[in-house]
C-alpha cells in the first residue's frame, strides 16, 4: 500500500525525495500557465480546471521540501495574478503560497503515490485554497468571494480526476535514482 | 542575530512570504484605483511579455494544426468558403448597422433642418463634427486569463497596431468588450461579462436606457431599467453611446428573463457575440470622445489628422472615412457622432427649447452656407 503514515520521519532525510530533470518544474509551472490562459478563451468550463494549482500540489507534494514548496505555489500564484485583470498581484500568489506549503509539509509525512490518496487531498487542497482566497478576498479586497457552493464542489472533484491524470503523466519526468 | 531552529526554518520562510504578499496586496488596494489608470504595473509587463509568445506559439501551433487537419484535408474548399461568408457576412452586418444609423440620423438632422427653416428666429448655436475617425483594426483572440473566474481575454494586437485603452472591441454579432491593458504587441480585453464591465446601453424599441454591467457568470445584466418599462425576453439591446466607448446602434444582445425588483428590474440579457468562443475580433480605434467644435473657435483643429490611430497597412484592417461635418448641408455622420445628446426619435414635435435643451453641444448650422468648411462664419448664426 502506498498510502502510509510515517509518524517518526520528521525529517526530509528519512523519506524519497524525487528528482527531476532540469526545468522540468519551471517549465512545467510555465506551461500549465499558458494552458490555463489558452483554454481560457475556448469557454467556461474551463472554470473548473485549476492546473497552475495541480502543479503547485504535485511538485509540492513530491519534492518534500516546505520551503522550495511555498516558494513555488508563491512564484505560480504571482505570475497567475500577473495574467489576470481583476485580481491585484498576491492574490492567487498567498493561496498557491500556502497551498505549497502545505502540500510539501503533507508529502513529507505521507506517501502520495496511490490514485485515491492523490485524489483526496487534490480535492481538500482545492477547497483549501479556496478558503484562502475567500479570506483574502473579503479581508483584503472586500469582494465577497464564496468559501464553498456547488459549483466549487463540482471543480474540486473535476480537478481530482484531472489531477490523477496528469500526476500520473508528471510522475514520468521523474529522474530515475 | 535572531537563531530560528531548522525545523521552524519553512515556517519563517511561509511567515516571510505570505506577509510580503500581503504588504504588496495591500499597496496595490490603497493605490489601485489611480495608479491602474496609468501605466501597467511592470511585473504584469514583464509576466504578459514572457507569456505572450508561448501563448501566440500555442495559438498558431493550434490555428496551424487545425488549419491543416480541417482546412487542406477534411474539409479543403468547404471550409475556405465559409471562412470568406461568414467574413462577408460579418462584413455585411457591420455595414448595414452603420447604414441604419447614418439613416436614422439623417433623418433626425433633415427634421431639425427643417425646424431650423421654419423657425429662423429660434437661437441656435453652430457647431461641427471634427477629426472623428471610425476605423477598425481586425485581431486574433490568442488565449484568456489565468485566472478561472475572470472574464479577459489576450488579442495579438497591441500598442504597435495604434491600440489603446478603453476602445471598444466587437465582432460582427455585436460587442465584446474593451481594452483594459496594452502592451507592444497584445492587450488585454475586459469582456463584457466581466464583473468590472459596464456598458451604455438601450433597447431598440423603446429607447429606454441603461447600464449593461458583467456578474461574472456568462450572461450580464441591464441596470437601472425601471419597472414601469415593459421588457419582453427577445427585445434586442443596442449600444446607447453613453459610454464614448462603442458607438450607438451596436448590437449587445437580447433579453433572456427579466423580473421585477426593487427599485429596478432585473434583466438578464443574452450576448449577440459569443464570448465563450471568440476567434477573431474588431478592434475600434476611437478612444477619443467626439469631437465637437464650436466654429467660433480657431479652424486650425480642422487640421487634424483624422486617422492618426490607424495603421497604415494590413489587409485586416479597415478604416471608414472620417465623418462628415454635420455643418455640411445633407452630410451624414458616422455612428460615433449620435452620442445620447442628439435629437430625440422623433424631434419633429419637439419644441424649440427642448431642441436646445437636449442638444447643448450638437446643434446644427444654417444648411445653405455656401463656403468652405475651414471658413465657417464664427459665433452663433441666426
Amino acid at each position: 500500500m502506498s498510502l502510509a503514515y510515517n509518524p517518526g520521519l520528521q525529517s526530509q532525510e528519512n523519506v524519497e525525495v524525487h528528482k527531476y530533470y532540469t526545468g522540468t518544474i519551471v517549465g512545467s509551472a510555465v506551461l500549465a500557465i499558458v494552458l490555463q490562459a489558452f483554454l481560457h478563451k475556448y469557454g467556461h468550463w474551463t472554470e473548473f480546471v485549476e492546473l497552475p494549482l495541480l502543479v503547485t500540489i504535485y511538485f509540492g507534494v513530491s519534492r518534500r521540501n516546505p520551503a522550495s514548496g511555498l516558494l513555488l505555489g508563491a512564484a505560480i500564484g504571482i505570475l497567475q495574478d500577473a495574467l489576470s485583470h481583476d485580481n491585484p498581484i498576491g492574490f492567487y500568489g498567498i493561496a498557491k503560497t500556502f497551498v505549497g506549503y502545505v502540500a510539501s509539509s503533507v508529502g513529507a509525512r505521507i506517501d502520495m503515490e496511490h490514485p485515491v490518496s492523490r485524489f483526496a487531498l487534490i480535492v481538500v487542497l482545492f477547497h483549501f485554497h479556496q478558503i484562502v482566497l475567500a479570506i483574502t478576498s473579503r479581508a483584503l479586497l472586500n469582494r465577497p468571494e464564496a468559501f464553498f457552493n456547488l459549483h466549487l464542489l463540482i471543480a474540486s472533484l473535476v480537478s481530482g480526476g484531472l489531477g490523477v491524470l496528469l500526476f500520473a503523466l508528471l510522475d514520468r519526468l521523474r529522474r530515475p535514482v | 542575530m535572531v537563531d530560528i531552529p531548522t525545523r521552524r526554518r519553512p515556517l519563517a520562510l511561509l511567515a516571510i512570504v505570505v506577509v510580503a504578499q500581503v504588504l504588496l496586496l495591500a499597496f496595490q488596494v490603497r493605490h489601485g484605483g489611480a495608479a491602474r489608470d496609468k501605466n501597467v504595473p511592470l511585473i504584469r509587463y514583464w509576466a504578459v511579455e514572457t507569456i505572450m509568445p508561448l501563448e501566440r506559439a500555442a495559438s498558431w501551433m493550434f490555428s496551424g494544426v487545425g488549419g491543416v487537419w480541417s482546412g487542406y484535408i477534411d474539409l479543403r474548399h468547404e471550409r475556405k468558403q465559409n471562412i470568406d461568408l461568414r467574413a462577408e457576412n460579418g462584413e455585411l452586418k457591420l455595414r448595414n448597422h452603420e447604414l441604419e444609423t447614418e439613416f436614422e440620423e439623417a433623418r433626425r438632422m433633415d427634421a431639425l433642418l427643417q425646424f431650423r427653416h421654419e423657425h429662423p428666429e429660434a437661437p441656435m448655436a453652430v457647431a461641427e463634427v471634427v477629426a472623428t475617425t471610425r476605423a477598425m483594426v481586425a485581431a486574433h483572440v490568442m488565449g484568456g486569463s489565468a485566472d478561472p473566474a475572470s472574464h479577459t481575454v489576450f488579442i495579438n494586437r497591441g500598442a504597435h497596431d495604434g491600440i489603446r485603452r478603453e476602445m471598444g472591441v466587437i465582432t460582427p454579432d455585436g460587442i465584446v468588450g474593451k481594452i483594459v491593458e496594452v502592451f507592444p504587441h497584445a492587450a488585454q480585453v475586459q469582456l463584457i461579462s466581466d464583473r468590472e464591465s459596464g456598458v451604455g446601453a438601450m433597447f431598440a424599441a423603446s429607447h429606454a436606457h441603461g447600464i449593461v454591467k458583467g456578474t461574472g457568470d456568462p450572461d450580464p445584466q441591464m441596470d437601472y431599467i425601471v419597472n414601469e418599462e415593459r421588457v419582453q425576453p427577445g427585445d434586442e439591446i443596442i449600444t446607447s453611446g453613453d459610454d464614448r466607448i462603442f458607438p450607438k446602434g451596436l448590437s449587445v444582445g437580447v433579453v433572456a428573463d427579466d423580473k421585477a425588483a426593487s427599485p429596478f428590474q432585473v434583466i438578464h440579457i443574452r450576448t449577440a457575440a459569443h464570448l465563450d468562443r471568440l476567434e477573431d475580433v474588431l478592434v475600434l480605434l476611437t478612444s477619443r470622445d467626439l469631437n465637437l467644435k464650436s466654429v467660433s473657435e480657431p479652424s486650425a483643429a480642422h487640421a487634424e489628422p483624422s486617422n492618426s490611430k490607424v495603421p497604415s497597412s494590413g489587409a485586416a484592417q479597415h478604416q471608414a472615412a472620417p465623418a462628415a461635418k454635420l455643418s455640411k448641408p445633407g452630410a451624414t455622420a458616422s455612428p460615433k457622432t449620435t452620442g445620447p445628446k442628439t435629437a430625440s426619435p422623433k424631434p419633429e414635435t419637439q419644441k424649440p427649447a427642448a431642441v436646445k435643451a437636449a442638444t447643448p453641444t450638437s446643434t446644427i448650422s444654417k444648411p445653405a452656407a455656401p463656403k468652405a468648411p475651414d471658413s465657417q462664419p464664427a459665433g452663433r448664426t441666426n
